[in-house]
């Protein structure tokens, strides 16, 4: 800047407020308040997200905001309000995205969710979303109960949970990483909402890949499923966390360093120009390996460790919308002169029905 | 049924009257469904109607793939009449399993045409002594055109268009050029399917003496006409009404409406380097569909799905959702026979008042009632302006009847006016307003303005929730701002009742009693009105509906007649119930209702019957 503020001397103490390269601060990334629970893991999430969004230089506006009925589904309030929202209905947020994502392919659609909502009421749609391979970054908030009707299991929760109440799950847990990976989607990884580095890692990376991203993100519920017994507490997954690789991410703006251990690294170029690298922390582990990352899924689940990491990436993949080979302008905003045919046009078709 | 009845009770017998029976009659082709008997039944129709004849075609098939009985009729009208008939003249017995009931079904002085080696537990000739007979060798004269085995069975069909065109006098090069506008440039099957046909034809001439009066004679009234299906036409209104999102999933009958609708996108909406200016979508359920719909109708595209009954209840609580947050979005239902799967092939009228309520809570949807295959053009074209202008979902409801059979029609009409996007505020908007509520009532028409995402402006965003809001868009549970809403909701309801099309008043004389229909029950009815006339000498008024909420025209049809007769499809008299909750306590008791509801179209004398007998006549 060529000429200092006049009022700099004056408060000298006031640094300028940091501001991302698109020039905004991450005020400007910012929801309403937050009414969940005080603690919530889901908090911690939406934080998260708005620490990715601001430091990828995302523009707000070009973000939608999607989600469903559920705790989790009320938190895209609580970020982004300069971004479009949409708060549907039970577990059928992924039509509603896929609708949206149509017709304006330039948005960056989010999509937030529960377990519930996914993979209970909304398991039909969650699975043909995952075989599209839509562009969207899809967070399931997991906190393997129903919070907003006070504490039931859902389909997370696992065997031998408890509830407050006494009650124990005896049903298989769905495990909604393996199942997006089978099904086709091409960015797919779990986290802690506690682990706020490799959640915030995972997320900048989802924002610079090109297909549909999901994240499986454990959110203790603070209220209904954080005691002793419950495998989706805390407690739990701070001593049962075991990440399967180390996520480095640089993005596409940055310079990417030259040291690393050739070997136990894995360097991805994702969509963007972006560097996704992963540091193997399990031996052989390849993540770009459907049948192994599966395989490693199932093999912790019997461990009962808590897999988390980057599970599978695949950037070559073609998405939804490339299939559809739709023109790069959004549908929703294509002139009449191209969108209604010529009287011609109709002409031709009434002779070919004389 | 009343005695003075009586005439209309059969059709006047044509062997009785001995006397030269021209373009008045209806031809009933029995086969079994997946017989491959739908070319041979087009390629008839459209050669009557070369021939200048009004004509209709309708298929009434069974709920199977291939084996069940299926029934064409074809129906020759000089008077223009498209309705079902209710006795057809001539049959063509091509299925052994239903011939005796078929051959029963023919009025006195009826014909039948029917394989002459059909083993059937009786001579069919004995079933009855009061019709005329012609047995055909069809398997035989279709193994000398036709070498190929595998192909006789469809083959076999078109020997049946000769032997009908012998006996009604159905000009041969009207068949031949009907055979090759369907085969396209595929010579060799025209030459296959046209020679079957004149092996029919000629064993007609050698064999049979015609001893029936039927005959097509040429007219002049079909020139510049069309033959479509409504599901046809209805793609076109979406297409020419520039739909670019369209997800949908199959069902009986509206399936067609989206495979025309993908075709033409096709042929019509690609850019000069292939580009596809629309995306087609088949969902995995008819919840993903309508969901697919409105997330594309809130982010601004033209958005379309089509179904049938029990994909509409499970469309039930998205519509919900966008009736209440106001986004626009078109649903094309043609109606099938319900309850629960109910005869999914046949049809009925019967989702009226679960389309006008669908969704819980206190939800009002906007219906459009197409009632030709040129409404469903129109009216599905209009359900796209009327979606966007209110911000809510619009209804089109069509039927099977006249969604898969064939009509003739005036030829469309290219929709002129500009496409109408609604309100929709752009970031220069914005800049200049400053900001703005999403569910404001600014204009005094109840309708808020919207901003799509994606718009480049920092107050462009709002919160699109389910839940309770206040003209922000804000969340609340407060009582006076949730009341707000409902409120301005019902406002929009009446603003769409002047917006929706206005009904056909088709006839309002001096009458005291006046008739109310709607959809497909016009072409009956319009008969009907002309029976009535002849037999009882008396001339009924007629408005059709054509939308709901209902314009005020409609109040003023019932105020201004004694007694209303709605005619309707379905078993509740649905529409006279939506009329009666519109209507004022004094008005409502003038309505009653003829119904029909069996899962086939409903036909004139039905309806004349009934109503003598209702009048006393």
């Amino acid at each position: 800047m060529a000429t200092a503020p006049t009022n700099a001397a004056a408060n000298p103490a006031a640094p300028a407020p940091k501001v991302n390269r698109i020039g905004l601060t991450v005020l400007e990334y910012r929801g309403s308040k937050s009414t969940l629970c005080a603690g919530c893991g889901h908090n911690a999430i939406s934080e998260r997200i708005v620490d990715a969004m601001f430091e990828m230089g995302v523009e707000p506006e070009r973000v939608i905001k999607m989600s469903g009925i559920g705790c989790s589904s009320k938190s895209p309030a609580y970020f982004m309000s300069r971004s479009h929202s949409f708060n549907a209905v039970h577990g059928r947020m992924p039509a509603v995205a896929t609708g949206a994502t149509l017709a304006n392919r330039q948005l960056m659609t989010l999509g937030v969710s529960g377990d519930g909502d996914t993979v209970s009421i909304g398991t039909g749609q969650f699975v043909h979303l995952m075989r599209r391979n839509l562009p969207m970054i899809y967070i399931i908030e997991n906190n393997g109960v129903y919070g907003l009707t006070k504490g039931q299991f859902s389909a997370t929760a696992d065997i031998g949970a408890k509830l407050k109440t006494g009650a124990v799950n005896d049903l298989r847990p769905i495990d909604t990483c393996a199942l997006a990976i089978q099904l086709g989607a091409t960015f797919v990884g779990r986290s802690f909402s506690g682990d706020k580095k490799q959640l915030l890692l995972m997320l900048k990376a989802a924002i610079a890949h090109k297909g549909t991203v999901l994240l499986d993100v454990i959110s203790p519920c603070v209220t209904f499923n954080d005691h002793e017994g419950s495998t989706k507490s805390y407690k739990f997954m701070q001593a049962n966390d075991d990440p399967i690789n180390e996520i480095g991410f640089i993005p596409s703006f940055e310079e990417i360093g030259a040291d690393y251990d050739a070997g136990q690294i894995l360097d991805v170029t994702l969509h963007d120009g972006s560097s996704l690298r992963l540091r193997k922390l399990h031996e052989g582990y390849d993540p770009t390996d459907r049948a192994n990352a599966v395989r490693a899924l199932m093999e912790s689940d019997e461990n009962h460790e808590v897999l988390t990491g980057i599970f599978y990436i695949d950037t070559g993949k073609p998405t939804f919308v490339d299939l559809l080979n739709m023109v790069d302008e959004p549908l929703a905003t294509l002139p009449e002169s191209v969108t209604k045919p010529s009287r011609a046009a109709l002409d031709k078709l009434m002779a070919s029905l004389r | 049924m009343a005695t003075g009845n009586l005439a209309l009770d059969r059709e006047k017998s044509a062997l009785n009257a001995g006397k030269r029976v021209s373009n008045d009659f209806s031809i009933n082709v029995a086969t079994v469904n997946g017989s491959g008997s739908q070319s041979s039944n087009s390629v008839l129709l459209k050669s009557i109607f070369e021939m200048g004849v009004p004509v209709s075609g309708k298929n009434l098939f069974p709920s199977n793939i291939a084996g069940m009985p299926t029934w064409f009729f074809i129906r020759a009208s000089k008077e223009g009449y498209v309705a079902r008939k209710r006795d057809s003249e001539i049959l063509v017995a091509l299925n052994p399993d239903t011939a005796k009931q078929d051959v029963l079904s023919l009025p006195a002085g009826g014909v039948a045409i029917y394989e002459e080696s059909y083993k059937t537990s009786q001579n069919l000739e004995e079933v009855r002594d009061d019709v005329i007979y012609y047995p055909v060798p069809f398997e035989k004269i279709t193994a000398a055109v036709c070498p190929e085995p595998k192909l006789r069975k469809l083959v076999k069909n078109m020997v049946y268009v000769g032997v009908v065109a012998q006996l009604l006098a159905i000009d041969i090069g009207e068949v031949e050029s009907s055979l090759r506008q369907q085969f396209g440039n595929k010579q060799k099957v025209f030459e296959l399917n046209f020679g079957a046909a004149k092996a029919g034809l000629e064993y007609a001439q050698q064999n049979l003496t015609k001893r029936d009066p039927y005959f097509i004679e040429r007219m002049d009234r079909t020139a510049g006409k069309i033959i479509v299906d409504g599901n046809t036409a209805a793609g076109m209104g979406a297409v020419f009404a520039g739909v670019t999102v369209v997800a949908w999933y199959p069902i009986t009958p509206s399936t067609s409406t989206i495979e025309v609708t993908a075709d033409l996108l096709k042929e019509l909406r690609q850019t000069p380097d292939g580009k596809a200016t629309y995306a087609v979508v088949q969902a995995e359920d008819e919840l993903a569909a309508i969901g697919m719909v409105i997330g594309a109708g809130w982010a601004g595209a033209r958005s379309m799905t089509a179904t049938s009954g029990p994909g509409m209840s499970l469309m039930s609580e998205i519509l919900g959702l966008a009736y209440f947050t106001e986004i626009p979005g078109v649903v094309v239902n043609v109606q099938r026979v319900g309850p629960a799967t109910g005869m999914p092939t046949r049809t009925q009228q019967a989702d009226v008042l679960s389309a006008a309520f669908l969704s819980h809570g206190d939800t009002k949807n906007v219906l459009l009632f197409p009632g030709s295959v040129k409404e469903c053009f129109e009216h599905t074209y209009a359900a796209f302006d009327l979606a966007e202008r209110l911000q809510t979902p619009v209804l089109v409801l069509s039927d099977l009847d006249l969604g898969m059979n064939h009509w003739m029609s005036e030829p469309f009409d290219y929709p002129a006016t500009p496409l109408d996007r609604g309100k929709v505020l752009t970031a220069a908007d914005l800049e200049r307003l400053g900001g703005f509520a999403r569910y404001r009532d600014v204009d005094g028409d109840a309708i808020g303005w919207r901003t799509l995402p994606g718009t480049p402006h920092l107050k462009a965003a709002y919160f699109t929730r389910g839940s309770g809001h206040n003209d922000a868009a804000l969340y609340t549970e407060k009582p006076a701002e949730y009341q707000a809403i409902m409120e301005r909701l019902a406002r929009k309801f009446e603003t769409a009742r002047k917006l929706v099309p206005g009904p056909v008043v088709v006839k309002d004389g001096s009458s005291k009693i006046g008739f109310i229909a709607y959809g497909s029950t016009d072409f009956a009815l319009l008969e009907s009105l002309d029976q009535i006339k002849k037999q009882y000498g008396q001339e009924i008024d007629y408005l059709r509906v054509r939308a709901y909420p209902f314009a005020r025209e409609i109040h003023d049809f019932v105020a201004s007649h004694e007694r209303i007769y709605v005619v309707e499809q379905n078993r509740d008299a649905q529409l006279a119930s939506l009329l009666k909750l519109d209507l004022p306590a004094e008005e409502a008791v003038k309505l009653r209702s003829i119904l029909h509801y069996n899962g086939w179209p409903v036909d004139a004398c039905s309806i004349t019957a009934e109503f003598a007998t209702k009048e006393g006549l």
